[in-house]
């Protein structure tokens, strides 16, 4: 995981974003969009496997994957460019399926953005609102305003080669914008911006969302920004939905290995469990040396093959051996990544797995700063481990 | 020195088209000029000199611009350039009409197809263009095989005179000046961004009118470009008009052949050319500045 995640990451944890909105806790509450055993299959290849998927009113939701796991599929089917082999797609309780993109209550910003190079900036964003055949009145001042709300007000009259990356995406956005759909498309809306305009932008995004209160749907393949601007995230591996839930979730709690993985760094412990009473679960891990402890309700079998996965943040590294504690391990450093706000160890254990463990860098200078081959015990809380059965 | 040489080659590279054309071009068409403002005589060459050294030393120059004020004041040259005109003007819109859709067609299909389908369009240019227009006098003559075909479905009851009329004319140029619409038109429509056209149907617009609003303007380089290369050589054409149109048909291309090899009048019929060039010039400079801009606009 790169530096600007953590950082996202830290944000989110002392300052969330809605702490009042998670209608998808609500068992009451009515999804805006539900897609229902949605699958595409191009020839014999699957794009899309069934996916089921909810998405409320007011969200900014994520689809996150690597390229080709079926993620712009979906949101291709949503917009209509794409039909589905099987299953089906509602919007406001209504079936789309079958309505072709120019009758859908939703807009699409492409990862182009798909500007007409031949009109001006006003002239794209009005675009959308003739279709509608509103009054030339009323669409001028629809223009006006969205552009304002994008900063491009200034621009109104310039052709998109005129303008910079930048400059066109906001552009492409007030296009969507101005149609005022139910459900906005972002298909990697930041990829074509360099890495500090994207930054930037993606608090931006997510500020004019929160207040034209449109659902988002965003594909991207970066955690970053999925994990930044998302109210939830939908993680997709060939075709299929692993895991969807907020960014905490996800990071913290990952339902399977391959979500773990994904997202973030993970340190990960093959074992077998030892014990299980339904809060706690002692796994054996040849790995490791020794037992490992972990606080888990869910249900798991004695003797059950299980994967235990630990951050690198949630260790710790030191000289001394821990006195309290069940987790702890021993290990030399094989490697140290200095970043300058935190460094990275990596840990080798008797048993010569590497364990990566993030620690904060927060003193200038020291002594206890460690270098290669030094003798170093690592230790976590049993809260912060996961186990992962799938 | 190297950045000397680097402008030296530069230079050197451009330099043979333009001394190609200077010694092709540009130097045949100033010896036209110069026979087109003098006057016809019997012997050869045909004209008188330009410039005539006078026995007492001075140089005596015979130019005049009598030549033109001929074609001016005989209706015959302005009948024969307004009808090329015309003709080649219609002749550009059928293939304008046809060829639009072919191209549309061609650069929409599945890749695979492009390349045989762009091979068929293409094809014609493999067989002698003489050749090619000699055929259609076999299709449209009284008793060819158009006439053939109509009058054994029914549709006629005697033979239409299709040979030797303007219709002729026109059916052979829109037949061979087609594949010069169809591919600058392919071009131009094969690189449009697809996206647009999903943009257009994300925002509320059917495809036709996607058509009208976007792909139409996008592909107006491809128009301008295609029409050129069909009108600039139909207004001069000379064998299609002779061999499938008749005596009536009035075009520059036959005026000129004729003053040059029936009337052997040198001088009027440079003067036709040079007229011809600068009816032609004229859309050009039109048109340019406008293919630029859009050129431009599109990327």
């Amino acid at each position: 995981m790169d530096r600007c995640q953590d950082g996202a990451l830290a944000s989110m944890a002392t300052a969330p974003k809605k702490p009042a909105f998670s209608p998808w806790t609500d068992p009451a509450a009515v999804p805006l969009i539900r897609f229902e055993g949605i699958t595409k299959r191009f020839g014999d290849f699957v794009a899309v496997d069934g996916v089921d998927l909810a998405i409320h009113k007011g969200e900014f939701f994520s689809l996150l994957g690597a390229s080709g796991c079926g993620k712009t599929t979906l949101l291709r089917m949503l917009a209509g460019f794409e039909t589905p082999t099987e299953g089906r797609i509602l919007i406001d309780g209504v079936d789309v399926s079958a309505v072709p993109p120019f009758e859908r209550p939703v807009n699409m910003m492409f990862q182009s953005y798909a500007l007409f190079p031949h009109m001006s900036v006003e002239q794209n964003v009005a675009f959308g609102l003739k279709q509608d055949g509103l009054p030339k009145d009323r669409i001028a001042a629809k223009v006006r305003e969205v552009l304002d709300l994008v900063q491009m007000g200034k621009f109104a009259r310039r052709k998109p080669h005129q303008l910079s990356g930048g400059q066109r995406q906001r552009v492409a956005l007030a296009r969507c914008l101005a149609k005022e759909p139910k459900v906005l498309l972002l298909d990697e809306p930041l990829a074509a911006l360099d890495k500090k305009l994207r930054e930037q932008t993606q608090l931006e995004l997510v500020n004019i969302q929160d207040r034209v209160g449109i659902t988002f749907v965003m594909v991207t393949h970066d955690q970053g920004e999925a994990m930044t601007m998302s109210s939830r995230i939908g993680v997709m591996n060939s075709g299929q939905i692993q895991q969807v839930g907020t960014p905490v979730d996800i990071y913290e709690f990952p339902g399977s290995r391959f979500v773990a993985d994904f997202i973030g760094a993970a340190n990960m412990f093959e074992g077998t469990v030892r014990k299980a009473d339904g809060q706690r679960v002692v796994v054996a891990c040849p790995e490791l040396g020794r037992d490992l402890d972990v606080l888990h309700a869910g249900a798991v079998m004695a003797g059950a093959p299980v994967t235990v996965m630990i951050r690198p943040e949630k260790m710790s590294v030191g000289r001394e051996r821990p006195t309290e504690g069940l987790n702890w391990a021993q290990g030399v450093i094989a490697d140290i990544v200095y970043l300058g706000d935190v460094s990275i160890y990596h840990v080798r254990l008797v048993s010569g797995h590497v364990v990566q463990v993030l620690q904060t860098n927060l003193r200038h200078t020291g002594d206890l700063r460690l270098i290669w081959e030094d003798e170093v015990f690592l230790a976590w809380n049993s809260a912060n481990a996961v186990v992962l059965t799938q | 020195m190297k950045r000397l040489m680097e402008r030296w080659g530069r230079f050197l590279v451009g330099l043979p088209p333009y001394a190609w054309l200077t010694v092709f071009f540009l130097i045949p068409f100033l010896t036209v000029m110069k026979i087109s403002l003098s006057e016809a005589r019997m012997g050869v060459p045909p004209y008188l000199p330009l410039v005539e050294w006078a026995e007492d030393g001075t140089i005596a120059l015979h130019a005049g611009l009598a030549n033109f004020t001929t074609l001016l004041g005989d209706p015959l040259y302005v009948l024969a350039y307004l009808n090329s005109l015309r003709i080649a003007a219609i002749a550009t819109t059928c293939c304008l009409l046809l060829g639009y859709p072919a191209a549309y067609a061609i650069a929409r299909a599945p890749s695979a197809w492009r390349q045989p389908l762009l091979m068929m369009v293409a094809l014609p240019f493999w067989t002698s263009f003489l050749i090619r227009v000699y055929a259609w006098i076999g299709i449209l003559k009284p008793e060819g095989l158009l006439n053939g075909v109509l009058l054994w479905l029914g549709v006629i009851d005697e033979p239409l005179q299709i040979m030797e009329t303007d219709l002729a004319v026109l059916i052979g140029m829109v037949y061979s000046y087609l594949p010069f619409m169809v591919l600058p038109l392919f071009a131009n429509l094969e690189k449009m961004d697809l996206s647009l056209l999903e943009a257009a149907a994300d925002l509320g617009c059917r495809p036709f009118r996607a058509f009208l609003a976007v792909t139409l303007p996008l592909s107006l380089p491809g128009i301008v470009a295609g029409s050129m290369l069909v009108f600039i050589p139909a207004v001069g054409e000379f064998v299609i008009p002779d061999l499938l149109g008749g005596p009536d048909t009035l075009m520059i291309g036959k005026v000129l052949w004729a003053e040059f090899f029936d009337n052997r009048d040198w001088p009027v019929a440079s003067a036709v050319a040079v007229a011809m060039l600068l009816v032609l010039v004229v859309p050009v400079m039109v048109f340019q500045p406008f293919q630029k801009d859009r050129g431009e606009g599109a990327a």
